[in-house]
C-alpha cells in the first residue's frame, strides 16, 4: 500500500473570467521513504495539487478525484476539519518564504512548543528538551540561546531550518516542501537540501519536493512528475528522466538549462509556451 | 589593445545607519574598494549572494546612488554625480534592467508611453517619429506593434522583461546594467530572454554588466566574471579562468553548492544513497 | 504603408485596452449589489437636482398662507398638492427637498474638490521630499486632526462669519488632513518602486515623477476617500446648517430646514423627518458607492 495515492485529480477555480481549470487529471503516488519531485513552471499547478490534498484551498475551488487516500484512508469522504485531524500529525508542509511562514510576534521556541503541545502529550519539561533536540537536529547553532530569538533576528536560512524543525517535530510520515529553497542563496540552498534529504533518510519519511529548479530535482529526487499548465507530462524515475526524457516538453525544459547549452543560442520551449501564450492572448482579447 | 568602455577604480560605498538617542551611528561597508574594466561589446558578470554588494554596485554604475569614494569612467568620461547634476549625455550612456518585471513598469502607463518616455525627456524627436521608433523597438525585442497600446498587467513576466529591455536600449546606451534580469522568470522564458540579450548585444554592440547569483546563467553569458563576497571582489578574471580554476575559497564553495543536473552527478548521488 | 497599418492597429489596440480596463472595473464594481443600488440612487439624486425647477411642484420659497403645517397627503387633513406637507410658514416640503439636493451636491463637489486638490499636493510634497518638509506638513495636519472636526469647523465659521461658502471652506479644511495622510502613505510605498527609479533614469524631473509617474498609482485609495468625504461634507454642512452656522434661511438646505423645524418636532413630525431622511438616504447611497469603488479598485492594485 502506498503512503499517498492520488488518481485523476482535478481542481477548478471560479474566477472573474469564468471557471479556470488549474489541474486536469493528475496522478501522484508516494511510497514510504521516497522522494517525489513535482517539477513545473509557474502556472503548472504544482502547488495547487498539494494544497487540494491538505484541504487548504479557498471555497472558490472545486476538487474532484477518482482516488485520494493517505495510508489507505480515503480523504475525499472527510470534511476539511476531519481531514486535518487525520493527516495533521502525519503530513506537514513547509513553504517558500521561511520568514513569512513564522509568526513574527513569538519566539521560535514558543512556536515549536505550541506545535508539540498540540500534537503530543509530553509534559512541559519534556517539551522544552525536545525543542532543543529538534533545533540541534536541524543544525541551529547554540539552540539554548536561539529558542528565545524572534524570526526577524534570524537569517532566511535559519528560519527555514526552524520551519523544518516545526514540520518534523511530530515525526510526520510525509513532508511536503513547496519550493523550500527558492528564496535562499545557493550555498544555503545546498545546506537546506542536505538537511531535508538527511532527515528524510533518517526518519524514513516520504518527501514531496515541489520545485521549478531542475538542479534541485537532480540533487534530491527519486521519482519525478513533470507538469505543464495543469497537466501531467511525464512521470519517471530521476535517472531515466535526465538520461532519456520521453516527453518533448521535458526534453525542451532540459535543453533550456544554460549549463546544457551547446551552441551560441539556448534552445527554448517555444513549441509549447509560445503556442500557449498566443492562445491565452487570443482568449483574453 | 584594450578598448575599455567602463573603468572602475577602487569604488567604495558606505551606508551610515542613523544612531538612536543613545546608540552611536553605525557604518556599513556595502562595497569595499572594487576595481574592474569592461571592454566594449563584452559582458562582465558580477556574481554573489544576497548582501554581497552587487546591487549597490549596480546602483552606483547607473548613477542612482553616489559612491562614497573611487571613480567610474564611461567611455573616457568620468562620472561623478556628487559634483553636480547628471547631464543628458551621462544618463544616455548607462541604462538598467531590473530583476522584477512586475515592479519595473508603471502599471498606469501604456507600453508605448513607457518606451517613448526616454526619448521625450532626452531628445527633441517629434511625436510621430518617437512612435515609429517605439514600434520598431517592440519588434526588435520580439513583441508586436499592437502591444503598443496595452497596459503592463496584460503581459506575462517574460514579455514585461522584454519591454523593460526595450526601454533601456531606446536611448542607445553604451553600457547596460542587468540586475538579475532572468532570476524572476521561468526556465523556458529565461532562455528566450538570454537569447534576446545576446542578439541585441550583437546588433547594437552593447556592453553588459550582468549581475546574477546563478552560476549556470553566468557561465553561459559572461566573458569576464567577478565574484563578490561581503563587498569585496574575491575573484576576477575571464570566464574560463574563473570556472576552471577558481582561486578563492568562497568561489569554490559557491561552485560546490550549485546543484548539478547532469546524469553523471545523479548516478553518483544514487549510488551513494543505496550504499548508505 | 505597413507602418501606417501598424500604427492604426496600435490605436485600436490602445482603445481596446482602455475599454478592457473599464469593463474589468465595472465587473468588480457590479459584484457589490449595494454599490450598484447606491450608484442608482445617487444618479437619480443628481438628475433631480439638475432638473429641480422642472420637477418641483412649487416654488421652494413661496409661502402658502392657507396651508401652515399641512400634513403629508395620506394623512388626515393632507392635501394632494403638497405631497409631503408644508412647513410652519406654508412652504412645500417636497419642493424644498428637491432644491435642497442642489445645495447638498454642490457642497459635496466643492468641498471634495478643495480638500482633494490641496490634500494631494501637500501629501505628494511630504511623501516625495521627506525630511523637514514632510515633518512640518504632517505636524500641521496632526494639529488639525487633533481638534474635534465639527468644533473646528464651527470655530472657523465663527471666525469667517456664517454662510454657505464659509461653511464649505471650513469643512474642506477639516477634511483635508485625511487626504494628505492617505496620499503621503501611498507615495511612500510607491516612490521606491523600480518603475519610479526607471523613470528617474530616463530623465524625469521631480514634478514629472510626482504628478505623472507616482500620482496615477496612488489614485485608487484617494477616489474611495473622496466619495466617503463627499458624504461627510454633506453631513457636516447639514450639521453646521442645523447649528445656524451654515446656509442661512430661507435657503432650502437640508440641515437648515431641520433647524427651522426644531420647535415643531412634537406637533408636526413631517417637517423634521423628511429632511432627515433625505440626508440619510443620500449619505448612505454615497457610502455604498464608496464601498463598491474600494472593491473595484483595490484588487487591481494588488495585481499589478
Amino acid at each position: 500500500m502506498s503512503l499517498l495515492q492520488i488518481r485523476n485529480l482535478r481542481v477548478e477555480f471560479d474566477t472573474a473570467a469564468g471557471p479556470f481549470r488549474a489541474l486536469d487529471g493528475v496522478d501522484y503516488t508516494v511510497e514510504a521513504g521516497e522522494v517525489l519531485a513535482i517539477v513545473g513552471e509557474s502556472g503548472s499547478g504544482k502547488s495547487v495539487a498539494m494544497l487540494a490534498m491538505m484541504g487548504l484551498l479557498p471555497d472558490s475551488a472545486t476538487v474532484t478525484a477518482d482516488e485520494m487516500s493517505f495510508e489507505g484512508v480515503d480523504l475525499r469522504s472527510l470534511s476539511t476539519a476531519q481531514r486535518r485531524k487525520v493527516i495533521g500529525k502525519d503530513i506537514s508542509m513547509i513553504f517558500q518564504e521561511p520568514i513569512a511562514s513564522l509568526n513574527p510576534c513569538f519566539t521560535v521556541g514558543f512556536q515549536l512548543l505550541e506545535t508539540l503541545k498540540a500534537h503530543t502529550d509530553l509534559n512541559r519539561r519534556q517539551r522544552r528538551d525536545r525543542v532543543i533536540e529538534l533545533l540541534t537536529a536541524v543544525g541551529i547553532p547554540e539552540p539554548e540561546r536561539r529558542v528565545n530569538a524572534f524570526p526577524h533576528q534570524m537569517s532566511g536560512g535559519q528560519c527555514q531550518r526552524v520551519m523544518i524543525a516545526i514540520a518534523t517535530a511530530c515525526h510526520p510520515k510525509l513532508l511536503i516542501a513547496d519550493e523550500p529553497t527558492t528564496a535562499l542563496d545557493v550555498t544555503i540552498q545546498k545546506q537546506i537540501l542536505d538537511l531535508l534529504t538527511g532527515l528524510q533518510r533518517d526518519h524514513g519519511m516520504g518527501l514531496i519536493m515541489i520545485t521549478h529548479d531542475m538542479g534541485v530535482v537532480a540533487e534530491t529526487a527519486d521519482r519525478v512528475v513533470v507538469q505543464y499548465q495543469g497537466k501531467q507530462m511525464e512521470t519517471a524515475d530521476v535517472l531515466t528522466l535526465f538520461e532519456a526524457p520521453e516527453h518533448p516538453y521535458t526534453r525542451a525544459l532540459l535543453s533550456a538549462l544554460p549549463e546544457n547549452a551547446t551552441g551560441d543560442r539556448l534552445p527554448t520551449v517555444s513549441d509549447y509556451t509560445e503556442a500557449f501564450a498566443r492562445e491565452q492572448t487570443e482568449a483574453r482579447t | 589593445m584594450s578598448d575599455a568602455i567602463l573603468k572602475v577604480r577602487d569604488l567604495k560605498r558606505d551606508y551610515v545607519t542613523k544612531g538612536g538617542m543613545f546608540t552611536p551611528p553605525r557604518v556599513l561597508h556595502a562595497v569595499k574598494g572594487v576595481s574592474f574594466d569592461v571592454e566594449r561589446g563584452s559582458t562582465l558578470a558580477v556574481v554573489g549572494e544576497s548582501g554581497c554588494g552587487k546591487s549597490t554596485l549596480a546602483r552606483m554604475l547607473t548613477m542612482i546612488d553616489a559612491p562614497t569614494s573611487g571613480s567610474i569612467e564611461i567611455d573616457g568620461a568620468p562620472i561623478d554625480i556628487n559634483a553636480g547634476k547628471v547631464t543628458r549625455e551621462m544618463r544616455q550612456a548607462v541604462q538598467i534592467v531590473f530583476q522584477n518585471p512586475y515592479g519595473s513598469l508603471n502599471p498606469r502607463q501604456k507600453i508605448g508611453a513607457v518606451l517613448e518616455e526616454p526619448l521625450l525627456l532626452n531628445t527633441s524627436t517629434p511625436a510621430a517619429e518617437r512612435r515609429d521608433l517605439a514600434m520598431a523597438m517592440l519588434e526588435k525585442v520580439g513583441l508586436k506593434p499592437e502591444h503598443y497600446g496595452r497596459y503592463p498587467h496584460m503581459f506575462s513576466g517574460g514579455q514585461r522583461q522584454r519591454v523593460a529591455i526595450a526601454r533601456a536600449i531606446m536611448l542607445k546606451p553604451k553600457l547596460l546594467v542587468l540586475d538579475e534580469p532572468v532570476s524572476a522568470l521561468d526556465l523556458s522564458v529565461q532562455a528566450q530572454i538570454l537569447n534576446l540579450l545576446a542578439d541585441l548585444q550583437d546588433e547594437f554592440n552593447l556592453t553588459y554588466v550582468f549581475i546574477s547569483h546563478d552560476l549556470s546563467v553566468v557561465r553561459y553569458i559572461a566573458d569576464q566574471v567577478m565574484v563578490m563576497y561581503f563587498g569585496e571582489a574575491v575573484e576576477y578574471g575571464t570566464r574560463d579562468a574563473v570556472f576552471d580554476n577558481p582561486q578563492h575559497d568562497y568561489t569554490k564553495t559557491l561552485f560546490a553548492a550549485t546543484p548539478r543536473a547532469d546524469v553523471a552527478s545523479i548516478k553518483a548521488r544514487l549510488a551513494a544513497k543505496s550504499a548508505a | 504603408m505597413s507602418s501606417l497599418d501598424a500604427s492604426a492597429a496600435a490605436k485600436t489596440e490602445s482603445r481596446n485596452a482602455n475599454r478592457a480596463m473599464l469593463a474589468e472595473f465595472w465587473f468588480y464594481f457590479s459584484q457589490n449589489r449595494g454599490a450598484v443600488i447606491g450608484l442608482f440612487v445617487f444618479l437619480t439624486l443628481v438628475l433631480i437636482a439638475l432638473l429641480a425647477p422642472l420637477v418641483a411642484p412649487h416654488d421652494p420659497n413661496f409661502q402658502y398662507r392657507d396651508n401652515f403645517l399641512t400634513p403629508p397627503f395620506w394623512q388626515e387633513g393632507g392635501n394632494v398638492s403638497f405631497l409631503l406637507g408644508t412647513d410652519a410658514v406654508g412652504r412645500d416640503i417636497l419642493s424644498r427637498l428637491i432644491f435642497g439636493a442642489r445645495f447638498s451636491l454642490f457642497i459635496g463637489v466643492v468641498v471634495v474638490t478643495i480638500a482633494l486638490s490641496g490634500g494631494v499636493v501637500l501629501g505628494l510634497i511630504a511623501g516625495y521630499f521627506r525630511g523637514w518638509v514632510d515633518t512640518t506638513i504632517m505636524r500641521v495636519m496632526d494639529v488639525i486632526l487633533a481638534f474635534p472636526s465639527l468644533l473646528l469647523a464651527l470655530v472657523l465659521v465663527a471666525v469667517l462669519g456664517p454662510g454657505l461658502v464659509n461653511a464649505m471652506i471650513a469643512i474642506a479644511i477639516v477634511l483635508q488632513p485625511h487626504f494628505v495622510r492617505l496620499t503621503r502613505a501611498a507615495v511612500l510605498s510607491e516612490r521606491n518602486r523600480d518603475y519610479v527609479v526607471a523613470a528617474r533614469l530616463a530623465g524625469a524631473g521631480n514634478l514629472r515623477l510626482m504628478f505623472k509617474t507616482i500620482l496615477p498609482n496612488c489614485l485608487a485609495p484617494l477616489i474611495v476617500q473622496a466619495t466617503l468625504s463627499f458624504s461627510n461634507a454633506i453631513l457636516d454642512a447639514a450639521a453646521l446648517g442645523f447649528l445656524g452656522m451654515g446656509a442661512q434661511p430661507p435657503t432650502p438646505e437640508w440641515g437648515t430646514m431641520l433647524a427651522e423645524a426644531r420647535e415643531f418636532i412634537l406637533r408636526a413630525w413631517w417637517v423634521v423627518t423628511f429632511p432627515g431622511l433625505a440626508i440619510l438616504i443620500t449619505v448612505l447611497a454615497i457610502n455604498l458607492v464608496g464601498d463598491g469603488l474600494r472593491d473595484a479598485l483595490d484588487p487591481k492594485l494588488k495585481r499589478s
